[in-house]
């Protein structure tokens, strides 16, 4: 008798945390975005969420996380969408019917960043070029190294110009960080070496001076740098909202969603961390820039083939 | 900086003296067991708690990922990213620190105390409590390192909790995070918050346990 | 007479050592029974039996005419109390050992103050209730434990060579509390000192080897043994 009574004291106490630690802080739906580190760590994000959150009473709960690790938490059904820039990344999440729904909602540039003094001269020249001076002079070279959007990009940079980066890392001059933008920047920053940046993140360092690196090679198409977002195949995973995950879709495209955007940073940095896109490849306002965007983006010639729109048509129109 | 200064302070407190409490309620009957009680194993039960003492936080917080995500075992229950999943975390990562502490507290104080009390007219519960009473220096001192160990790790907050703005963002990954994106000024200053909580938690306790 | 415990046939043993061998005994209600024998005898592990604390190997304790050990054991353990020979305590004040069994009994704090006061006064003891247990002499921490003791207000005291490391002062205070306390409670003491059993008690038993060899009246036993070893005990020939 005395044993059940503590076994069922234990029991009650245990149940009461859980119950007040469940009962405390939620309320409200939310919608769970995977999203990379590079987007959420700009601040965009949780400016819109604040928004969102504003007009439609759901929080938006942005998990940020490398491309990569982002896809693989939604194929686990840990997330009811995702927010990258992988785009062969993206075509393989698609062709799984792991997620669809696909848009693309803006586009920036990365850009080589290095010392001013600029050892290698690879200022003005083109991204492959300026690899190329890069790796024949031996100038450092941090990379990622953490399979992110941005050192998946880096990789076939490098492999555009002849380099394979398990050959790479053998050498002296080219570290790996393994850590995250603003980590790699500091270190290429300390050490006087180039790297591969995305704005954003460059920008809001540059501004709080934790840098001391220059933009040398930039807006060149090759250095493009495509967001889009998706939702997760609601038949693989039935508990996710895959309703609100659509609605947060049609804001992101929607004429509020795309200013949000582009307007984001200009009063900080004088210009934006991210260019809207949507307008731009409906109306093709420039048609060389909406042509690399494709190029770089779409798949059979669509953002998002119709076998994958998970019956969003409306999204296309 | 979206979100205040003090309502992170306030969740990682929270959090962590929740997740405090939820390992109390096995670790004090588990630490008596095996501090007042001689049975086979229990040698090599204590030896595996101190070994377990400084297993990494990233490793606690991966296995308890696979547990709770969707596709794992536990994914019905919904409580990934959620507050529960750091305090589940917390209180397992913190259990070890707790039971050896305290086992090795209750192992120093005169066993005889127990027969004591019960001629005094203690049951056994109460004999056993007694004990307890006389190791509780060192038992909040066992508290208060839990605490400590728990509020400043990173691995299961971020790994379980995933450092969503307004739901599972606390000090040690709002300071990860202030790194990573240039906001220097703002983990700077959750670090000296840390370390205030910190440090004089302990200085606290070492007043009062001052006879 | 009014019997307050009774053991039957009451054996203990340690790792098939026997300790104690059928001792049967009667304790009767407001006597002061002592237990005398050398070192070793069985008298501690006597007392433990009688307090609870350890139970009999084989053998029965009948407690005011119902058998002990059963789910109770807790209840009759609030009306024997044992003073240990080393006495130990509670790394605390003098007031907080004391008060540790009121507590336990239920009682309102103003209560527990009266009593800390009134048996602190009775071992001679009124200033100490806030000086730390470590922080006094051996004698003074005996009178606390016997104060601890008396509090309660057992039905049964037990106490255990209660002077066995004190000087002499501190032996005749002892003394007097026990002959004061046992005006109203039963008193059983464990001694290997004669002349302390001899002036404190009623009755005697005389253990040896774990058995209970005599048991009488305290003159009979002094002046007609009626065992053999008992007769060379009390002449201080085992000593
Ligand atoms: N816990 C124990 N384990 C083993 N033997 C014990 C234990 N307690 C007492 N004994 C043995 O029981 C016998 C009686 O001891 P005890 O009751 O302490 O004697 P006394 O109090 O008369 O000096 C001794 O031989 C002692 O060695
Ligand atoms: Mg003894």
């Amino acid at each position: 008798m005395k044993k059940r009574a503590e076994v069922i004291t234990f029991i009650a106490v245990v149940t009461f945390f859980i119950l007040i630690v469940a009962g405390a802080p939620q309320s409200g739906t939310q919608l769970m975005v995977a999203t990379t580190t590079s987007l959420y760590d700009s601040g965009l994000l949780d400016v819109m969420a604040e928004q969102y959150y504003e007009k439609y009473g759901v929080h938006l709960r942005f998990l940020a996380l490398g491309s990569g690790q982002s896809l693989e938490h939604a194929r686990r059904g840990d997330a009811d969408a995702v927010l990258v820039h992988a785009p062969e990344l993206e075509n393989v999440f698609l062709s799984e019917n792991a997620g669809g729904a696909r848009k693309i909602i803006a586009y920036n540039f990365f850009a080589i960043v290095g010392p001013s003094d600029d050892p290698a001269g690879i200022e003005n020249t083109s991204p492959t070029e300026a690899l190329h001076r890069i790796a024949q002079t031996k100038a450092t070279w941090v990379s990622r190294g953490d399979n992110s959007g941005t050192n998946i990009r880096e990789k076939s940079l490098w492999a555009a110009s002849g380099f394979e980066s398990e050959e790479l890392s053998d050498e002296d001059w080219y570290l790996e960080s393994g850590s995250g933008m603003g980590t790699t920047l500091l270190i290429a920053s300390e050490r006087g070496a180039y790297t591969l940046a995305d704005m954003g993140t460059y920008l809001k360092y540059r501004a709080e001076n934790l840098i001391d690196l220059k933009v040398l090679v930039g807006e060149g198409k090759g250095l493009l740098n495509v967001y889009s977002v998706m939702a997760i195949n609601p038949e693989n995973h039935p508990h996710l909202n895959f309703q609100e995950a659509v609605r947060f879709i049609k804001f992101l495209i929607s004429e509020e969603g795309q200013k949000l955007i582009g307007e984001f940073g200009v009063k900080e940095y004088g210009h934006p961390l991210f260019y809207p896109a949507v307008q731009l490849l409906k109306e093709n306002l420039d048609p060389q820039l909406a042509n690399w965007i494709r190029e770089c983006a779409f798949f059979d010639d669509s953002e998002c083939p119709d076998q994958y729109r998970l019956g969003q048509d409306e999204l296309y129109l | 900086m979206s979100e205040q200064l003090f309502d992170l302070v306030v969740r990682s407190l929270w959090i962590s003296g929740t997740a405090l409490l939820l390992a109390l309620t096995w670790s004090l009957p588990l630490s008596l067991l095996l501090g007042l009680k001689k049975f086979r194993g229990r040698k090599i039960l204590i030896s595996a708690f101190n070994s377990l003492l400084g297993i990494p936080t990233v490793a606690l917080g991966l296995t308890l990922y696979l547990l709770f995500s969707h596709a794992g075992p536990l994914g019905f229950l919904g409580i990934l990213y959620t507050p529960v999943a750091i305090i589940i975390g917390q209180a397992l990562l913190i259990t070890p620190i707790i039971v050896s502490l305290l086992t090795s507290a209750i192992e120093s104080v005169d066993p005889n105390l127990k027969d004591l009390a019960k001629t005094l007219g203690a049951s056994e519960r109460q004999a056993s409590l007694a004990i307890l009473g006389e190791a509780k220096k060192g038992g909040i001192l066992a508290g208060v390192a839990a605490f400590n160990r728990a509020i400043s790790e990173l691995g299961i907050a971020l790994m379980v909790g995933g450092n969503l703005a307004g739901a599972t963002r606390v000090m040690s990954t709002e300071i990860a995070r202030g790194v990573t994106t240039g906001e220097m000024a703002l983990s700077i200053q959750l670090t000296i918050i840390l370390l205030l909580i910190v440090f004089g938690l302990t200085v606290l306790v070492n007043l009062a346990g001052k006879d | 007479m009014n019997v307050i415990m009774e053991l039957k046939k009451v054996t203990r043993e340690y790792e098939g050592k026997s300790a104690l061998c059928g001792i049967n005994l009667k304790i009767k209600h407001g006597e002061v029974f002592s237990l005398i024998g050398p070192n070793g005898a069985g008298k501690t592990t006597l007392l433990r039996i009688m307090a609870f604390l350890d139970k009999p190997t084989n053998g029965k304790i009948i407690y005011k005419g119902k058998e002990a050990w059963g789910p109770n054991l807790t209840k009759y353990r609030k009306k024997v109390t044992m003073v240990f020979q080393r006495p130990l305590f509670f790394n605390s004040t003098v007031f907080d050992n004391i008060a540790y069994g009121l507590k336990l009994r239920g009682y309102s704090s103003e209560e527990i103050e009266q009593k800390v006061d009134n048996v602190l006064r009775l071992v001679k003891m009124e200033d100490f209730q806030e000086r730390s247990i470590k922080k006094i002499s051996g004698g003074e921490q005996q009178r606390v434990a016997m104060a601890r003791a008396i509090a309660l207000n057992p039905e049964l005291l037990l106490l255990d060579e209660p002077t066995a490391n004190l000087d002499p002062a501190n032996t005749k205070l002892i003394e007097k509390i026990i002959k004061k306390i046992s005006k109203i409670t039963t008193v059983v003491v464990a001694t290997h000192n004669l002349f302390q059993a001899k002036r404190l008690s009623d009755r005697i038993g005389c253990l040896l080897s774990g058995r209970l060899i005599d048991v009488g009246n305290t003159r009979d036993i002094f002046s007609r043994p009626r065992d053999e070893r008992t007769k060379k005990f009390v002449r201080g020939e085992f000593f």
